[in-house]
């Protein structure tokens, strides 16, 4: 636990980014989590992502729901709306949410226990239904706050660290996200912050329902010799289909990768994903491939990370529904009241 | 034929017909209905249905009523039994001197009719098969006759009811041609082999006036048009389904772009309840007016939202049109059982704001009220109507609007009220009327933000555990909902023509029936003043209402007296004085049983003999 308050001042030459925020500017209150906590990890990811994509951080609303992982938003973008709402409740808040106001980031954190077990429908429909969002569930396969009990996404045959043994079928929420229309769909680990990073940034450039699980070890109730969610075993476990540079469209491309192994996809904002692949045969354009990918080398009990599908032509909610591009919740009563002549007449057709 | 002298009655009498749900009744029997109110006589028509959706049996009740009382009456005067399943059950039903009108292709034994009513048969089939080839057209074209052989039978205008299809079917002359003719052949085989027209009479009146027919559901979605919500988040369930439905429809008409096509509103059909109350608070904490429509297993469904929209005060705008309750209990009959569940929603300490529309005037004008006072607030308003009022049309008032009126967005901070040093503690009452100011995500760049959560935080929003903060934040929301009280619509109050003693306390559909037995019981001697009920929490005067009172009758449509709780509890008012008067099978009360048990009440410790003459 970090108890000691960060220093307000701020030293003159920190870095600024485009749009003049400090990296400081995208932090949040202190972290109450364990020492040593994978999801700190992934908050710095995200501190570290905004900053680089000069996102100004009032534009991001963060939503979570409730567990370890959901508590986590308050830790970072301290300048941005955050709502924690009911437990695996997220995804429906955050539609709703998105529906009043498209131009807004949405960013939902959630853990396992809050997407896979409680939260599986909500889950399940916002990634079907297409709404815009960056959906990070931070996976450690456990219940921390209630003291390590196995969430469904522990393997099967995975010890806990009191020694009981998880019989049930785990639920991976990757396989799903491909299965349900996710557009933008990756795995990565809490550990390796250079994967990590790049992910989180393309899928916040993303226009769909865009999904990151990220194995994130709990260090109090599983982190010991036995759980497949450790660090130890996650390094060792860990099959990297490509590695992602993001690229905004204002910065110089660099041409310098070996040709053959680099492939280019632009989203529709212009940013481009650079993936440098590490298994050849990976095409994440494919999302049959990339669910066949990831059964094989699940049953070789290796754990695929990377980005594992994405669809740069991706429509979302918004489209489907063809709302007007102003955001609803700035329209104003003219707009949305038809008024008393119109009353008269609807009243004429009721006689 | 019968003893018994067939009932004559003009402009006022019930008829009932039974039908088979899907055959298309439905449209022909509220043509029906539509024709007398064109002759300027009030009719009150409800559909009693079966959760089927065909081959069941389904009955339409239209009251006739040329004084105008809208509530139930019960009893049935002229039958209509066009199904054979329900042949024996209906034929029960009809009172002494009654009539029945039925499809005599078939001859029926003697021992299948009463004595004591007044039968009228037409071969319906016979002449159906005679004129058309197409099975469809011969079931639809039935429905159209019988309704031209009780046009003639009640001696109704047949120029009112050719111009009704001719209205209803404007730009296709097809349709038009093909039911005024099987209008016709009714009307005249009527006119031609009955004794036209019965003891039962329509004749030309002027009690309609400039009154509208529609139903609450329909009225509950223009409200949400006209109260300004953008987002609706909705899962199906009987029997508020089509309130999303007419918000749709009214949102295509008059919230779609001119210029573009694209639409000023967003309709989601949720995964379940959970999601749409969940949809509901994320749009409504972003700044949009959002709503979602239900009945009480929804309402059960959403309980632990409802409680965090109550504790982060996030606005949310709930149409509850309630049924049979507990469990799936009646989901195709009235019943105003939700009143607890509402009030009180979700674990902890909460108390929650509740509307209750009497008709579908009040559903337009109260549905819109809801996002004002949601805004104002920032807590889940409820709007309480219920199937009698929601699905079945019903004239009321024409719909006004006051183009002058701005929508309430309560207190909301703006960025250059920021800018301008205001001090924000999303928590904090710096008015004194406990309500907190908020800002809505994206305001301002470095001031404002806030972290919304349903666990316990300080004035500031700040994650706290410390139990001053909580008591705090608890007697502030307390607070706010005082502040609702004088808010909420006040009641209305209906005195009786003489001083007395006694009072009655009703709300929402009851209204009709109440308002005719105050007028059973007042023709009867009995004087009772009566207060309707608009808002929760409840304002001062009816508080006041009771204790100037020796007794009051709490009217309303369950088993446990719900509203009489809420009344004792908030009130603490002594439990002797509030005497139930409760109605709760399904049925929408009437103002027979209402005057019968307040009469009787009245009666029996004052010895007024009253019961003779209110009830029957």
């Amino acid at each position: 636990m970090t108890y000691l308050a960060k220093p307000k001042l701020l030293r003159a030459d920190a870095p600024r980014n485009a749009v003049g925020y400090t990296r400081r500017d995208y932090e949040g209150a202190i972290s109450t989590l364990c020492a040593g906590c994978g999801h700190d990890s992934i908050s710095a990811a995200v501190v570290q992502a905004c900053f680089d994509l000069d996102i100004e951080p009032h534009r991001v609303a963060k939503l979570s729901g409730i567990g370890c992982s959901s508590k986590t938003p308050d830790y970072f973008l301290g300048a941005s709306h955050g709502f924690n709402t009911t437990h695996g409740r997220m995804p429906s808040v955050l539609t709703g949410a998105a529906l009043a106001n498209r131009d807004l980031i949405y960013l939902g954190v959630s853990g396992d226990g809050d997407s896979a077990s409680i939260g599986i429908a909500q889950f399940a429909h916002a990634m079907r239904r297409g709404v815009n969002m960056t959906y990070i569930c931070e996976n450690n396969g456990v219940y921390g706050l209630t003291k390590g009990q196995f969430s469904a996404t522990a393997d099967k045959g995975s010890k806990s660290k009191r020694g009981v043994v998880n019989n049930d079928t785990p639920i991976d929420l990757v396989a799903l996200a491909l299965q349900l229309g996710a557009s933008y769909v990756a795995r990565s680990f809490s550990g390796d912050k250079e994967q990590l990073i790049p992910l989180i940034k393309g899928a916040l450039r993303h226009r769909g329902p865009a999904f990151i699980d990220v194995i994130s070890p709990c260090v109090t109730f599983n982190n010991h010799a036995g759980s497949t969610k450790s660090y130890d075993y996650v390094r060792e476990h860990n099959d990297a289909v490509n590695r992602l540079d993001f690229i905004l469209p204002r910065d110089k491309i660099e041409a310098s990768y070996p040709a053959g192994s680099l492939r280019r996809i632009v989203q529709h904002d212009g940013s481009i994903l650079h993936l440098r692949k590490l298994d050849t045969d990976y095409d994440p354009s494919d999302r049959v491939g990339a669910m066949n990918h990831l059964q094989e080398r699940q049953a070789l009990g290796e754990i695929v990370t990377g980005l594992l599908y994405v669809d740069s032509g991706a429509v979302d909610l918004h489209r489907h529904l063809n709302t007007v591009e102003k955001p609803l919740n700035q329209l104003g009563d003219a707009y949305l009241c038809p008024g008393s002549k119109a009353l008269d007449a609807l009243n004429a057709s009721l006689r | 034929m019968s003893q018994v002298k067939p009932i004559a009655s003009s402009n006022d009498f019930v008829i009932k017909f039974a039908n088979v749900n899907g055959s298309g009744s439905a449209s022909a029997n509220e043509l029906f209905a539509r024709a007398i109110m064109r002759m300027g006589v009030p009719v009150a028509p409800r559909n009693i249905f079966p959760s089927n959706i065909q081959g069941m049996p389904t009955w339409y009740e239209m009251r006739v009523s040329g004084a105008g009382w809208l509530g139930r009456r019960g009893g049935c005067d002229l039958m209509v039994a066009m199904n054979p399943q329900t042949w024996d059950r209906d034929i029960a039903e009809i009172e002494p001197g009654g009539y029945l009108f039925y499809d005599s292709t078939k001859t029926l034994p003697r021992s299948r009719f009463r004595e004591d009513i007044t039968v009228l048969g037409i071969p319906l089939t016979e002449m159906c098969n005679r004129e058309y080839t197409d099975a469809r057209q011969r079931q639809l074209f039935k429905n159209i006759m019988y309704v031209g052989a009780l046009t003639a039978l009640l001696g109704i205008d047949f120029a009112v009811v050719e111009k009704l299809i001719a209205d209803q079917y404007r730009g296709k002359d097809k349709l038009i041609g093909a039911n005024v003719n099987a209008l016709k052949l009714g009307y005249e085989h009527a006119r031609a082999h009955l004794p036209c027209p019965i003891g039962l009479r329509v004749e030309r009146s002027d009690g309609v006036g400039d009154k509208i027919f529609i139903n609450g559901n329909d009225a509950c979605g223009l409200g949400a048009v006209y109260g300004g919500a953008t987002v609706a988040a909705w899962y199906p369930i009987t029997p508020s389904t089509s309130v999303i439905e007419a918000f749709g429809s009214y949102c295509r008409k008059y919230r779609t772009d001119p210029d573009n096509g694209m639409a000023r509103y967003a309709i989601v059909q949720a995964e379940d309840e959970l999601a749409s109350i969940g949809m509901v608070i994320g749009a409504a904490w972003n700044g949009a007016r959002a709503f979602t429509a239900t009945s009480g297993p929804g309402i059960s469904l959403m309980q632990e939202f409802f409680g965090l929209a109550y504790f982060a005060e996030v606005p949310a705008v709930i149409f509850d049109v309630q049924r049979g309750g507990p469990s799936t209990g009646m989901p195709t009959r009235t019943q105003q059982s939700d009143l607890i569940s509402c009030a009180y929603a979700s674990h902890g300490d909460t108390k929650h704001v509740m509307l209750f529309p009497e008709d579908p005037y009040e559903c337009f004008t109260l549905g819109a009220q809801a996002f004002d006072l949601a805004d104002r607030l920032q807590t889940p308003v409820f709007v309480l109507l219920d199937l009698d009022i929601g699905m079945n049309d019903r004239l009321c008032k024409p719909f006004d609007w006051d183009d002058s009126r701005r929508y309430d967005r309560g207190k909301i901070m703006t960025a250059e009220m920021l800018d301008a040093g205001k001090n924000f503690g999303r928590y904090l009452d710096v008015d004194g009327d406990g309500i907190p100011w908020r800002t809505i995500p994206g305001t301002h760049p470095s001031k404002g933000a806030f972290f919304s959560r349903g666990t316990t935080r300080n004035a500031y929003a700040k994650y706290s555990e410390a139990g001053t903060d909580y008591v705090y934040n608890m007697e502030r929301l307390r607070h706010k909902l005082e502040t609702a009280k004088k808010l909420v619509p006040a009641p209305v109050v209906q005195m009786a023509a003489q001083p007395t003693r006694s009072g009655a306390i009703h709300f929402g559909s009851t209204s009709a029936a109440m308002t005719e037995a105050l007028s059973l019981l007042e023709a009867g001697g009995v004087h009772v003043d009566a207060m309707r009920v608009r808002g929760f929490p409840f304002a001062d005067e009816v508080i006041e209402f009771i204790n100037a009172h020796d007794e009051v009758f709490v009217v309303e449509q369950n088993e446990s007296g719900q509203l009489r709780m809420l009344l004792l509890t908030e009130g603490e008012v002594d439990p002797k004085k509030l005497i139930r008067v409760l109605h709760y099978d399904g049925t929408p009360i009437t103002a027979r049983f209402i005057a019968g048990k307040i009469g009787d009440a009245l009666s029996a410790h004052k010895v007024t003999p009253i019961r003779k003459q209110v009830a029957s």
